[in-house]
């Protein structure tokens, strides 16, 4: 049986503004989602803001209700059967919210425990376990609120994992932890994987997404726009080189005029402070360092870099095309 | 159902534990009684009505309970929203009335403060003597006067889950269900129209029991009524909960955004 079954999964969002006579608004966030994932699989789900990654989320662990389509978790439909889904189910989702901040980690285990149906005799154990699991143990006394983003996503987890899901949905877990404690989510989320969980990540992190993904959708506009193994995402570009010059001040104009040599197949730049990053993808082996360089005319240049597509390369590629081909507007994420 | 039993005792324990641990709810939940205690004692003695001066007490405790359950209900709901907690709460496989119910409970449990506060105001104060017509009837009634209330609270939350702005809807009903219950003048003294209302308010019979606990009069009667009248707001509550909790999932009310 499949952990995860979604088809042709569609989300409408409705709003009204104005009064008296409202205004009646709808958003297609999510138009037409299939996807399968095994058991014991990790499964990302890439995508910009605003791509529909988290209404996805939503739609398969029962917070929201499909326009159409339909999905199952283990066979239990997500619409029809919601509580049978949940007892499967864990959802842990990255940000400072989500917790009783002014309780303890131990208060807060304690309550969902209750919530999760963990049996009163397990509780103990079990709660011990995920904070050491989680490497919480000596804090869990401190009120949350005291409490850095990266322990309170180590809670977060620990809150979802407290009736042993066969499921995990991972929202942006890593989203505003430092490096260090990225690093330690990750291991986390590889051993708990590793363990048989199937687990269901959504990201923006690339080299997170490499390193621990079996399998990738990467969704943009509501839609999926390309699925496979990280390596076989990467292949798409495999036809490309990669220049990364670092410039300071290149303007939107800039961009353009490095976009329209002829063997360029892309550009995507990334501020950092008073530099940036300019990733030009081009023809393989067309040798283009001269003509995109000229591009620049004006600005000031730094190093410059040829390397081989990276995961990011190959996501880059699909949105910019998925950019191209629509461009939907105010979508939620 | 001891499983039912340890998960509303848990539940309470947290939610009390959470809103005692704010300073500003902290505030609020001590000083408002003791504005209604004293605005009550002076109009119950400019209506040359001195004699009744600990139903006036009574009446503003009953007034703070109320006030606790209807925005603690809403405030609750509202609040696991902004804490992003409502959602991680509905994705629990709990059913949400053994959710809410709580969460409404520990704000009649919090508002059971004001009860003792605004007694002990009155006699601090206003020198009111403590003679309660039956004094052990009133240690019954109240409990089961904030239990009613509670039920009440939780209907109101069963609501408060598909309004992104809850609160909007607490602040107009807090002064119309004082006075329609007789919380603290009776509601013989309301217009004729405006009794089956109050009939069908489970804070009605509350306080009457709670009243004649304090001056004299049958308690029992208004307290089973208030006892009935309560459980049948929670299966009200249980009942809308199921098809609340599916409009909000249709509706995306359950996070903020």
């Amino acid at each position: 049986m499949l952990a995860i079954e979604a088809d042709t999964l569609r989300r409408t969002y409705t709003s009204r503004t104005g009064w008296p006579r409202s205004r009646r608004t709808e958003t297609e966030a999510v138009r037409g989602v299939t996807f399968e994932v095994k058991p014991g699989e990790l499964f990302g789900l890439l995508g910009p803001n605003g791509a529909g990654k988290t209404t996805t989320i939503k739609m398969l662990n029962t917070l929201l209700l499909p326009t159409s389509g339909t999905a199952r978790v283990f066979g239990h439909d997500v619409a029809r059967d919601p509580v049978a889904v949940r007892r499967r189910i864990g959802y842990v989702f990255g940000g400072d919210r989500g917790l009783y901040d002014r309780l303890s980690a131990l208060d807060n285990l304690r309550y969902f425990a209750e919530l999760y149906g963990v049996a009163a005799r397990d509780q103990k154990r079990r709660i011990a376990e995920l904070l050491d699991l989680v490497g919480l143990v000596g804090r869990e006394k401190e009120r949350v609120e005291g409490y850095s983003r990266g322990m309170r996503q180590r809670l977060h987890i620990a809150r979802g994992l407290l009736h042993h899901p066969d499921v995990l949905f991972l929202d942006e877990p890593s989203i505003g932890v430092d490096p260090v404690a990225a690093r330690d989510l990750r291991r986390t989320v590889a051993d708990l994987a590793a363990a048989g969980t199937t687990v269901l990540l959504t990201t923006h992190y690339m080299a997170e997404a490499d390193e621990l993904c079996d399998r990738i959708a990467v969704i943009a506009g509501g839609r999926i726009r390309a699925l496979g193994t990280p390596g076989s995402l990467k292949s798409r570009v495999g036809d490309r080189d990669v220049l990364d010059i670092e410039a300071y001040g290149a303007g939107d104009e800039v961009i353009d005029r490095v976009r329209r040599v002829p063997g360029v197949r892309g550009a995507s730049v990334e501020d950092r402070g008073a530099v940036q990053t300019v990733s030009v993808q081009t023809d393989r082996g067309a040798e283009l360092h001269a003509p995109v360089l000229a591009a620049f005319d004006g600005v000031r240049l730094g190093r410059v870099v040829s390397r081989e597509p990276s995961l990011e390369d190959a996501y880059i590629a699909i949105v910019e095309e998925a950019a191209g081909s629509a461009a939907p507007e105010g979508v939620p994420a | 159902m001891i499983r039912v039993l340890r998960l509303i005792g848990v539940g309470v324990r947290t939610h009390v534990s959470y809103m005692s641990r704010s300073p500003i709810e902290i505030t609020f939940a001590v000083l408002v009684p003791l504005v209604y205690a004293t605005l009550a004692v002076y109009l119950f003695r400019a209506a040359g009505d001195p004699d009744r001066l600990l139903t006036a007490s009574v009446g503003a405790g009953l007034m703070g309970i109320w006030g606790s359950v209807l925005f603690g209900s809403g405030g609750a709901v509202q609040n696991q929203r902004w804490l992003g907690t409502l959602e991680t709460l509905v994705v629990a496989p709990t059913p949400l009335a053994l959710v809410l119910l709580p969460i409404t409970l520990a704000t009649a449990v919090i508002g059971t403060y004001a009860m003792g506060a605004t007694v002990l105001w009155g006699v601090l104060l206003f020198g009111v003597p403590l003679d309660f017509a039956h004094p052990l009837l009133f240690l019954v009634a109240v409990p089961v006067c904030v239990l009613a209330l509670g039920m009440m609270g939780l209907l109101l939350a069963a609501t408060f889950v598909l309004l992104r702005n809850a609160n909007a809807l607490a602040n107009p009903l807090d002064t119309p269900v004082w006075l329609l219950s007789g919380l603290l003048v009776p509601v013989t003294v309301l217009p004729a129209w405006t009794h089956p209302v109050s009939w069908a308010l489970p804070t009605t019979w509350g306080a009457r029991a709670v009243h004649a606990a304090t001056s004299g009069g049958d308690v029992i009667t208004p307290l089973l009524t208030a006892a009935a009248l309560g459980a049948g707001y929670a299966l009200a509550a249980v009942l809308v909960l199921g098809r609340v909790e599916r409009r909000a999932r249709a509706a995306a009310t359950l996070a903020l955004a």
